[in-house]
């Protein structure tokens, strides 16, 4: 964040606030918008991914000779055809993921390391010939033990997948090669005091499956590459920058060389934050002179793309009578595919941020397995160890017969409390949020028989990130603003209102576009929750750089100094007593005027955005279990958050309702399913049931507005929070529904007819 | 293996192709005839993605065979708007908000335009059956189900 930007909150707005229609809208609404599948080029390619159908294997060798041979074969790569990385020169790129992982993850070196890892490349002039080519490569494994449960992974005698793999973060790194990449310890107080202290412990083992994001649109891209190395992809990604940082990286390009434009983005949740088949693409691109287009099939989708995490965990939660968190101990163990990873302490952390305790102990573990490379899914970490720790607070609630916002509200921090990760919070919005909660109507419905009401809070911390925005004004007075962080949810709008409410002009003169990577600055990818406050920040801040161009542009007409020109109402103004009579001129006068007072105007601003501010949230879940079937029906949910400031509400709700939705279908249905041999039972829409729309009910949304003032207009990241609370609103639910308290994720039919048959 | 040519009907128009025998409806609407507003999510009909209407009946173009729409009427999302004036569904997703990515919004304004086309007056929970064929990730369903809702008041209203 720049040192000398102002922000003093701003508090009485036009533009923001209202719903207008998104910049993106018509062409989404008739089929124009081009995602990333829609574009094709002459001479086009299709390129296809052969995967391992063992879970862990060796590949002994790999004959493509058959497959080259074919007619219309036109490239086939393999990991002979990808660089050797060295591990502390990827570390030093502008990624959060250790690349030489990701290499290996797009193109297998030595093992197979899970069902539907990538083994070979085809590129051919149709698919039908690819297909066809896919089956004449010829590859021997040697089959290895595999490993695909958390639990299992840890254990002395399991499979140990990489052999170079040495537990972080314990005093001594052992000599042994084990499944756990990394050991987290979080301490603080005295937990034994606080046990002590404790009129009632309760303590509780839970397990957590994966879920996959579940975007509708899988990835796709197209790439091209001039002989002289000059390269094009176009992708459906979250960060099209950390794609061309990836792809750079892994085939030993120049980061100028390839350009980057980002497509409409089919949904990501965090799953299109990394690459699989881009660098793939690229290389075939290369080898075989031709574009080359490659999308993958849902089945690939579910089997080679990143699902977020499986858990176990266990909390021992102690409290005095009057409902007073005294301790918390926990363990945390995460899986995360079959490539390091680090969220367990992530996740731990965020399940007690939302509660004054002093005395916490958690032991956090990341685990590999079999599995897919996880990738981010929305809040990554934080619904699992939430749903481990509302859980119990809910049986605190049942057994103290305490009301369960009454126990939230007892224990919440507050502004000016220190955060378990260290900081103290700011203004938080968190009492707020069970205040709205408790006054909604919903808390008064009645409920029948077999029917419940779960109540869970969630809480992360936002961030804000690297980023670049331009702001150019045409010579017809309207505006143009230049974005590097993909929409996935309607930020451009956010944007256009944000800036139109800067200048002082209405948001029908504005437009945005997502710029490619060779036109702006360097974007962090669009995640965490961080678009709408960072991007926002810049876009208002290249806007006040315009007023001050304005300004000058002004003076210089009127041959007064620049600091006897004010900014009022969208106009410029003479002011103070060398002012002169010099009639106000609008927004649209000056941007006439540009040519001829010094050329054209336009604003930047590039920053590594500070002050994001913390979004807490708490769902509420009304359900009625059949007791027969073990079916759960939804008949009421309540989505309560604190957005700082909504900017367009609209898809403020709109991220509530879908995170909220998001989170209700891994509660009850989503899960990755393994067979003995560790290959993925239900890569597919039919047997990964996600929600359809006869599934649930409305979902009521509240918008709590605590201003953050880390932000000029307060505004708060939203998108993440919303998928925290509902796995331990709908488990209180289900638990409160059959009188048995539920500690397995999902709550699909027969774990709840198990539960009431004991 | 020699390409089959094909003659039919998409948005009023007679267009013609050659496709192989495997290709379905979806491939040719996309990569034949240019018109990628049908998506495709799954291949398999569990997403709705690619719905279309083939002679007056709502399919997933992912399930027909290119071929067999020989001589038939195919509508995409490509030709629900006339000329400047977005259809009464359009307009209305677009005011309250009812797409987030987008990727699901032609095989939901496909599919709600049929329904209400079949029913000008339908519950919440008709409108909720009819469209579980139409996978959303982002929303929801609320903003959909409310905006389909508000479209077929208007439309019995005006």
């Amino acid at each position: 964040m720049p040192l000398d930007m102002d922000l003093t909150p701003k508090t009485v707005f036009d533009t923001v606030g209202t719903r207008p229609v998104r910049p993106d809208g018509n062409d989404k609404v008739t089929g124009r918008a081009r995602y990333g599948a829609d574009m094709a080029m002459a001479g086009m390619l299709f390129g296809l991914v052969l995967r391992s159908p063992h879970a862990h294997a060796r590949i002994v060798s790999i004959d493509t000779s058959k497959a080259e041979a074919l007619e219309g074969v036109k490239a086939v790569v393999t990991r002979d055809d990808f660089p050797a990385l060295d591990g502390d020169e990827t570390a030093k790129a502008e990624a959060e993921e250790n690349l030489w992982d990701v290499a290996c993850n797009v193109m297998a070196r030595d093992k197979v390391l899970y069902d539907g890892h990538a083994v070979a490349s085809v590129a051919a002039t149709s698919m039908a010939i690819a297909k066809k080519a896919l089956k004449l490569i010829d590859v021997t494994y040697e089959v290895l033990p595999h490993v695909t449960d958390v639990d299992e992974a840890m254990r002395d005698d399991a499979p140990v997948l990489h052999d170079d793999l040495f537990t972080a973060g314990l005093d001594k790194t052992p000599e042994k090669a084990s499944n756990i990449c990394e050991y987290t310890k979080i301490t603080t107080g005295d937990v034994a005091k606080g046990f002590g202290d404790a009129d009632l412990i309760v303590e509780r083992a839970f397990v957590t499956e994966a879920a996959h994001q579940g975007y509708i649109e899988p990835h796709a891209c197209v790439a091209a590459i001039s002989r002289d190395g000059l390269a094009d992809l176009w992708v459906c990604t979250q960060g099209h920058y950390t794609v061309r940082t990836m792809c750079a990286a892994i085939l030993g390009m120049n980061q100028s060389d390839l350009r980057v434009t980002s497509s409409e983005i089919g949904g990501g949740f965090g799953g299109k934050t990394t690459v699989f088949l881009e660098p793939v693409c690229l290389a075939l691109a290369k080898k075989s002179h031709r574009p080359v287009k490659m999308t993958m099939s849902r089945d690939e989708v579910f089997r080679a793309s990143g699902p977020t995490f499986s858990t176990s965990m266990k909390i021992k939660m102690g409290v005095t009578n009057d409902g007073k968190i005294t301790a918390c101990e926990g363990r945390f163990s995460y899986q995360h595919g079959a490539f390091a990873g680090s969220s367990a302490g992530y996740g731990a952390t965020c399940s007690m941020a939302l509660y004054d305790c002093v005395n916490i102990d958690f032991d956090c573990y990341d685990v590999v397995v079999n599995r897919p490379k996880a990738a981010a899914y929305r809040a990554p970490g934080a619904p699992m160890s939430c749903y481990a720790v509302e859980s119990v607070l809910d049986e605190i609630a049942q057994k103290l017969d305490m009301d369960p916002i009454d126990l939230r509200m007892k224990n919440a921090v507050k502004e000016g409390m220190s955060s378990v990760y260290g900081p103290s919070f700011g203004p938080i919005g968190f009492v707020e949020c069970l205040e709205a909660t408790r006054d909604h109507p919903n808390m008064k419905a009645k409920l029948g028989p077999n029917q419940a009401r779960g109540i869970a809070a969630g809480f992360w911390p936002n961030y804000g990130g690297q980023t670049s925005v331009s702001v150019n004004v045409t010579d017809d007075g309207n505006v143009l603003v230049s974005l590097g962080t993909p929409d996935i949810g309607g930020s451009r709008a956010g944007m256009c209102m944000m800036a139109a409410e800067e200048l002082g002009i209405s948001y029908d003169r504005v437009q945005a576009i997502i710029a490619d990577t060779s036109s702006l600055g360097f974007n962090d990818t669009t995640g965490g929750s961080r678009v709408t406050h960072s991007a926002g920040m810049a876009t208002i801040e290249a806007s006040r750089k315009i007023i001050e161009i304005m300004k000058h542009r002004a003076a210089q007409v009127w041959g007064i100094e620049a600091d006897a020109v004010v900014w009022e109402d969208g106009q410029v103004r003479p002011s103070g007593p060398n002012a002169g009579d010099n009639k106000p001129m609008s927004f649209a006068d000056v941007a006439a005027i540009a040519g001829s007072t010094g050329g054209p105007i336009a604003g930047h601003s590039e920053i590594n955005a500070e002050g994001a501010g913390a979004s807490f949230g708490v769902h509420v879940a009304d359900v009625e279990v059949d007791p027969e079937t073990g079916q759960t029906t939804v008949l009421r949910y309540l989505a309560v958050q604190d957005a700082g400031k909504a900017i367009h509400p609209d898809y403020v709700e709109g991220q509530y309702q879908g995170g909220a939705v998001q989170g209700i279908g891994w509660a009850l249905n989503e899960e990755y399913i393994y067979n003995e041999d560790g290959k993925l039972q239900n890569p597919g829409f039919l047997d990964y049931r996600m929600p359809v729309a006869s599934d649930l009910p409305m979902i009521d949304t509240v918008i709590v507005e605590v201003p953050n003032p880390g932000h000029p207009y307060g505004v708060r990241g939203v998108g993440e929070t919303p998928i925290i609370p509902p796995l331990a609103a709908m488990g209180n639910a289900v638990s409160r529904a059959i009188d048995r308290r539920l500690s397995e994720i999902p709550m699909s039919p027969p774990r709840i007819v198990d539960a009431i048959d004991g | 293996m020699s390409r089959t040519h094909i003659t039919t009907t998409v948005n009023g128009d007679t267009v013609e192709f050659l496709c192989d025998p495997q290709e379905t409806l979806l491939d040719a609407l996309r990569d034949h005839l240019g018109l990628t507003g049908s998506k495709e999510g799954c291949a398999s009909g569990d997403c709705g993605a690619c719905s279309v209407m083939l002679d007056g009946r709502l399919v997933c173009s992912c399930l027909v065979l290119a071929a067999e729409s020989v001589g038939r009427k195919v509508e995409t999302i490509e030709g629900m708007a006339d000329g400047d004036d977005l259809h009464p569904l359009q307009q209305k997703f677009l005011e309250m908000g009812a797409l987030q990515c987008g990727i699901c919004t032609p095989g939901f304004l496909v599919a709600a335009k049929d329904l209400l086309e079949r029913n000008a007056d339908p519950s919440e929970t008709e409108i909720r059956y009819w469209l579980a064929g139409n996978l959303c990730r982002c929303t929801g369903y609320d903003k959909i189900i409310r905006a389909v809702m508000e479209t077929a008041a208007d439309m019995r209203g005006a």
